[in-house]
């Protein structure tokens, strides 16, 4: 569960709480594109770091350490998928060399970047509040109640799916025996209760709404309003001065960005002049 | 024979739910943990077959501490009826459903035929073998997933909450299997709130509050002390509740169902005529 746990909203109050969340999501959308625009190892060890005061401002390192952690796993994968298929698979085959190390490196940091960014956002923002961000930016009622439901619900969900391992563990169950494919199917006797249970309780959620005249006006206020103020205003400019520059360098300099293989070269060169 | 040693339980949010818990159950006992909501009853019975182990102190089965073992190895000693029959069931038919436990536990196909029929006939769902549990009603479900406890004939069954959702006829069918499991040698333990099925059982009474066992002795003890009940936030049997409030005309308040009510009125009656 440690991912999820990296994604999870604690009522804490800083200045990056208190952001406006579509202006949040901008700047994420920003740190996406971003990432997703450069495939050097040094814009993308740059974009790690723009991030980290985000996270001390708003306290959540311990948070987003751990979210880290839950992706480590996908990001040992990314890295030796490129490593491997890079090498062997594509036209032109990379020789295993200090380069084809450093893209393999920028493309898992690429991944951590994105990870990084959405754990931020998700941390310090209140599913509240994202569900009146979308409501304001004039997404259905329908589909923000969804939406804010669903995330609500996780951590319901979670408990309920360690009572359910409990539950099969009780009647002998073993789920670290066995075969890779064995694993997979000692999962079944979980997941059906759960997804059975899930289907079940919406069902009744649902029933619950429509006895509480759920969506009997069309026109629905809010007790909360979302108003953007002078710290969203910063953020935004923030971001739009970071795509920018990002932007002009992508047009202007992408071919000239140094591998940072080459800042390593005259090392090298020192080292076998010794040896 | 469970040892429960001076065990303190921390959950990982830091709720500390277990705070010096000791318990001997001996071989054949009955049993029924009571107490609020967050008395630690749920918590202290998943120590039972290794669900939770302790952060400090010990539990034991038969002289095996739970941390040394597995809880699918535990529980084939220690069969777990869970609260809610829908956190078990997933399997197309009932029959399948009772045979799981014991695919896992390794027992041969031809043993599995024959146990299965046997924990069917015992909980009156013959009927119902290559239905899916699914279509079941609430009642029945839960009697499959009893069923599929027994099914592997465990020492120790424990039983959360066992009467809920179950009307009166159930209940009292539940309260003659559970006593006949009991009469069988088992040790039955259950965990629950209804102070009246208790009253009727008339097991050895644990009594729990804020992690704590705050007594324990026969249902008739427990159950009538009115400075206990409050303790552990448990209201009395009705009967019991009638006799507190009759205290003026010097009757006694011991009486937990309604055969002792009746046999202490007709002494009464006697008396006065």
């Amino acid at each position: 569960m440690s991912v999820f746990d990296g994604f999870k909203f604690r009522r804490v109050y800083s200045p990056i709480h208190q952001l406006d969340p579509r202006v949040k999501f901008f700047y994420v959308l920003v740190m996406f594109v971003i990432a997703i625009m450069f495939n050097q190892l040094l814009p993308l060890i740059l974009l790690f770091f723009i991030q980290l005061p985000f996270v001390f401002v708003a306290g959540v390192q311990r948070e987003w350490v751990r979210s880290l952690r839950g992706a480590l796993f996908f990001a040992i994968m990314i890295f030796l998928f490129n490593f491997v298929f890079q090498y062997f698979w594509t036209e032109y085959p990379l020789p295993p060399s200090p380069s084809l190390l450093e893209y393999s490196i920028a493309m898992t940091l690429r991944f951590i970047v994105l990870i990084e960014s959405f754990s931020m956002f998700f941390l310090t923002t209140s599913p509240d509040h994202l569900g009146l961000a979308l409501e304001q930016s004039h997404v259905p009622y329908e589909f923000c109640f969804a939406f804010t439901t669903a995330v609500r619900f996780v951590p319901v969900l979670a408990e309920e799916a360690q009572t359910i391992m409990d539950a099969q563990k009780a009647r002998g169950l073993e789920l670290e025996r066995g075969n890779f494919i064995k694993k997979v199917k000692n999962y079944i006797p979980i997941l059906i209760p759960l997804i059975v249970s899930a289907i079940r309780r919406s069902l009744e959620l649902a029933e619950a709404m429509e006895s509480r005249a759920w969506g009997a006006t069309e026109k629905r206020t809010n007790l909360y309003v979302l108003r953007v103020k002078r710290g969203d205003y910063l953020l935004a400019l923030i971001s739009v001065l970071i795509l920018i520059f990002a932007v002009y360098v992508w047009i202007f300099h992408r071919e000239q960005i140094p591998l940072l293989t080459n800042f390593l070269a005259p090392l090298e060169l020192t080292v076998t002049k010794i040896s | 024979m469970i040892a429960v040693k001076d065990v303190y339980f921390t959950y990982p949010n830091g709720v500390e739910a277990l705070s010096g818990v000791s318990l001997a159950i001996r071989d054949g006992e009955f049993i029924a943990i009571m107490g609020q909501n967050g008395a630690g009853k749920t918590t202290l019975v998943k120590h039972i077959n290794g669900l939770l182990k302790p952060t400090k102190g010990e539990v034991a089965v038969d002289g095996v501490s739970t941390r040394k073992v597995s809880v699918a190895k535990l529980s084939r000693k220690v069969g777990f009826v869970f609260q809610n029959p829908d956190h078990q069931l997933f399997c197309e038919t009932v029959e399948d459903e009772v045979a799981f436990a014991l695919r896992n536990f390794g027992f041969k196909e031809q043993l599995i035929k024959k146990r299965v029929t046997w924990a069917l006939s015992l909980l009156n769902l013959t009927r119902y073998r290559q239905t899916s549990p699914f279509m079941l009603s609430g009642g029945e479900r839960k009697r499959v997933a009893l069923a599929s406890v027994l099914a592997w004939n465990p020492d120790i069954v424990i039983l959360d909450e066992p009467t809920i959702g179950q009307d009166y006829q159930q209940k009292e069918k539940l309260r003659q299997f559970i006593v006949q499991l009991n009469t069988q040698g088992k040790t039955v333990i259950i965990v629950t709130h209804d102070v009246e099925f208790v009253a009727e059982c008339n097991p050895h009474v644990i009594l729990m509050a804020q992690g704590k066992i705050v007594a324990e002795g026969g249902a008739k003890e427990t159950l009538t002390n009115r400075d206990l009940v409050t303790q552990a936030f448990i209201v009395p049997p009705q009967v019991s509740q009638i006799f507190f409030e009759l205290s003026d005309l010097k009757l006694p308040t011991n009486v937990i169902d309604v055969y002792d009510a009746r046999k202490v009125l007709l002494d009464r009656l006697e008396v006065s005529s």
